[in-house]
C-alpha cells in the first residue's frame, strides 16, 4: 500500500499574477489519494484562481502542478501535451461548477450529459452507455424515468447532482469542486453535501473543493486551507482551524458565523 | 494562363476564364492541393464574393472555377436534378464565362458539381465531383466556438460527435440522422459530407473520382482524394444504415436509386420518383417502366403530366 501515501497532486510555490495584482501566491500542498481538502475565504481572496491553476485551466506565472498519473507515473500537468492534457481532465479528474449549466450540456438528454465521457474515451456499444448513464443517475438519487430528458427541465439540485454523475462516470480519481452547493436552498444542500460525502468515502475521491461556506467545508473537507488576498494563511485539520483558529482573520472568519 | 471570353453585352469588358482572375484561381488550387493532401481536412481559403448570393452555391462554383479547362464537360446537378433553377443557372454561368461544352449525362461529364446528390451512376477516375457546402463545420451544432472545433479537429476528440448520434437513438429508437451524416476520413478526419443524404454516404467510400467540397460563406475547402476510406459513424449495436424505400421509382422502376416523394393531390395521392434525373431518363431509354409512366414523350415539364 506504498500508494496510498504517495501524494497524488503536488502542488509547489503557485503564483499566479495579473499584471501586478496578485491572484494567489506561493501556494504549495500535497493531496493523497481520497483525501478531501477544503479552501475557503472571502470573495477576491484567491480561492477560484487556486483552482483554476492547479485544475490546468490556467497557467501560473511560476510554481509546479504535478500528479500521479495512471501509467506514466508523476508528471507536470503542464508540461504535457494539450493532447494528454485534455485527456487527463476529461477522464481521471471531474470538474463540478457552481452553476451547473456551465458543467452541462443542456441540449441534449440527462443520458447523454452521463455518456459523453465514456463516448469521448472510445466507447461505442449504446446499450452499455445507456445502462452505464441508468445506474449514475440512480446513484445520484435520479428517477431513471428522467434519462431522455433535458437537464432544463430538472429543479436546481437535480442539476447538480446530474452534473455529478457526468464528471464521475469514468471513475476519476480527483475531482475539483467550485462551490458546488453554491445556488441551493438549504434542505437541497444538506441532501447534496450527503450525497457527496458517500460518494467520496464509497469511490475512495481525492477532492479539492472551494467554498465561502464553512458549514460545507466542515462536512465535507478533512483539512482546510484558509486564504486572504492571494496568501494561504492557515492550513491544518478541518477541526483544528474551526475549532482553534490561529490567524486573526481566521478568527475572525470563524466567529462571523452565526451560533444557534 | 491568360484567356478572357467575349462579354455579349456591347461595350461590356470581356470576362477571364472561368470568371475569376488567374491569382484567384491559383489561390484555390494550393487550398485544393493541401485538402488533397489531408483528406477530410478543413482548409481556409479567401473566398470570393460571386455574382449569386452565398447559399446557392459560391463555394462550388469558386471550385469549379479554378479546376475547370476549356476541354470540360460540366454537368450541375441540384436535389439530383438537372433542370432545376440552382443547377441551371450554375451551368448557364460557365457555359457563358468559359464557354465550355455541359451535358445532362453523367457518363459524359468530365466535371460535376452538385448540390445534396451524388449520381447513381458509379463515378471514374477521369472525373471530378464538386460539392456545394453549406456548413463545413459537422461539430458546429454542438460547440459553437471555432476555436475550440479546431482545436478538437487536431486532437482527434470526436466523442461528441457520437452525443448527438446518442440523442437521436434516445429520442427516435434509431438514428435519425438522415443527411449531413458525420464521416469518418482515412481514420482521421471526421467531416460533414454536406447536406447530401445519408444514402450516398456508401458511395464516398473508396470512391475512383476526386470530390472536392467547397463552402462560399465559411470560406473553407475539403476533399476527398481518389480511393479514400470514408465510414460513417455508428454504434456498435446500432450499425449505419441507408434509407430504404417499400415502393419503386414510378416512371422508371428502378428500385435501387433514392427517391423523391412527389404529391399528386389533395386526395392523398402520390409517386415516388428517381432524384437523379439523368439515371431514371436512361432508364427509361432502355425500357424500363414504373407504374405511372404512360409512355409519354420524355422532359422534366412533362413529368407531371405524365403522372395524371
Amino acid at each position: 500500500m506504498t500508494q496510498m501515501n504517495e501524494p497524488l497532486l503536488r502542488v509547489e510555490d503557485l503564483t499566479m499574477m495579473y499584471g501586478d495584482r496578485v491572484g494567489c501566491k506561493d501556494v504549495s500542498f500535497e493531496l493523497r489519494p481520497g483525501e478531501v481538502l477544503g479552501i475557503v475565504g472571502e470573495s477576491g481572496s484567491g480561492k477560484s484562481t487556486l483552482l483554476r491553476s492547479i485544475s490546468a485551466q490556467q497557467e501560473p506565472t511560476k510554481g509546479k502542478v504535478e500528479y500521479q498519473t495512471r501509467i506514466d507515473g508523476v508528471r507536470d500537468v503542464y508540461q504535457m501535451s494539450e493532447a494528454q492534457r485534455r485527456l487527463l481532465m476529461r477522464t481521471d479528474w471531474a470538474f463540478v461548477h457552481q452553476n451547473p449549466r456551465d458543467g452541462l450540456r443542456m441540449n441534449v438528454s440527462a443520458g447523454a450529459n452521463i455518456g459523453e465521457r465514456l463516448m469521448a474515451i472510445g466507447d461505442r456499444h449504446y446499450g452499455n452507455i445507456r445502462s452505464n448513464a441508468n445506474s449514475w443517475l440512480g446513484k445520484v438519487e435520479i428517477a431513471s424515468e428522467r434519462l431522455d430528458d433535458l437537464p432544463s427541465t430538472f429543479s436546481g439540485g437535480m442539476q447538480q447532482r446530474l452534473q455529478i454523475a457526468r464528471n464521475l462516470v469514468t471513475s476519476p480519481r480527483l475531482v475539483f469542486m467550485d462551490e458546488p452547493t453554491g445556488g441551493l436552498d438549504v434542505s437541497v444542500q444538506a441532501r447534496l453535501l450527503d450525497l457527496l460525502r458517500g460518494l467520496v468515502h464509497d469511490l475512495n475521491l481525492a477532492v479539492i473543493i472551494v467554498t465561502h461556506d464553512l458549514a460545507v467545508a466542515r462536512l465535507l473537507s478533512h483539512r482546510l486551507m484558509v486564504m486572504q488576498q492571494g496568501k494561504v494563511i492557515e492550513h491544518g485539520l478541518t477541526d483544528q482551524v474551526l475549532d482553534d483558529p490561529q490567524h486573526p482573520y481566521t478568527q475572525l472568519l470563524v466567529s462571523s458565523i452565526l451560533q444557534n | 494562363m491568360e484567356q478572357t471570353v467575349k462579354n455579349p453585352a456591347d461595350g461590356a469588358p470581356d470576362y477571364n476564364f472561368a470568371y475569376l482572375d488567374e491569382q484567384t484561381k491559383r489561390m484555390i488550387r494550393r487550398a485544393l492541393l493541401k485538402a488533397v493532401a489531408i483528406p477530410g481536412y478543413q482548409v481556409p481559403f479567401a473566398g470570393r464574393e460571386m455574382p449569386m448570393p452565398y447559399g446557392w452555391g459560391t463555394g462550388g462554383v469558386q471550385v469549379t472555377a479554378a479546376v475547370i479547362g476549356p476541354n470540360d464537360t460540366l454537368k450541375v446537378i441540384d436535389q439530383g436534378a438537372d433542370d432545376t433553377t440552382n443547377a441551371v443557372s450554375i451551368r448557364q454561368f460557365f457555359a457563358k464565362t468559359a464557354q465550355v461544352a455541359t451535358t445532362e449525362k453523367t457518363a459524359e461529364a468530365s466535371i460535376i458539381q452538385t448540390r445534396h446528390r451524388i449520381p447513381e451512376k458509379e463515378l471514374r477516375e477521369d472525373q471530378v465531383l464538386v460539392y456545394q457546402v453549406p456548413i463545413p463545420e459537422p461539430l458546429r451544432f454542438l460547440v459553437p466556438r471555432e476555436t475550440e472545433t479546431r482545436k478538437m479537429h487536431a486532437l482527434e476528440e470526436y466523442g461528441l460527435m457520437h452525443v448527438k448520434l446518442y440523442e437521436d437513438i434516445s429520442r427516435h429508437g434509431h438514428i435519425a440522422t438522415t443527411y449531413a451524416y458525420p464521416v469518418m476520413v482515412d481514420d482521421r478526419y471526421v467531416m460533414d459530407p454536406s447536406p447530401t443524404p445519408k444514402f450516398d454516404n456508401p458511395k464516398m467510400n473508396n470512391m475512383a473520382a476526386l470530390q472536392l467540397f467547397g463552402a462560399g460563406r465559411e470560406k473553407r475547402i475539403y476533399a476527398l482524394p481518389p480511393y479514400t476510406k470514408v465510414k460513417s459513424l455508428d454504434f456498435e449495436d446500432h450499425p449505419f444504415e441507408v434509407q430504404t424505400w417499400e415502393d419503386k421509382c414510378g416512371m422508371c422502376g428502378a428500385r435501387d436509386s433514392y427517391l423523391d416523394e412527389v404529391i399528386l393531390d389533395d386526395q392523398g395521392n402520390r409517386m415516388f420518383v428517381c432524384s437523379d434525373t439523368d439515371y431514371c431518363a436512361e432508364r427509361q431509354e432502355a425500357g424500363h417502366r414504373g407504374p405511372q409512366h404512360h409512355d409519354q414523350p420524355l422532359g422534366s415539364a412533362d413529368r407531371g403530366k405524365a403522372a395524371e
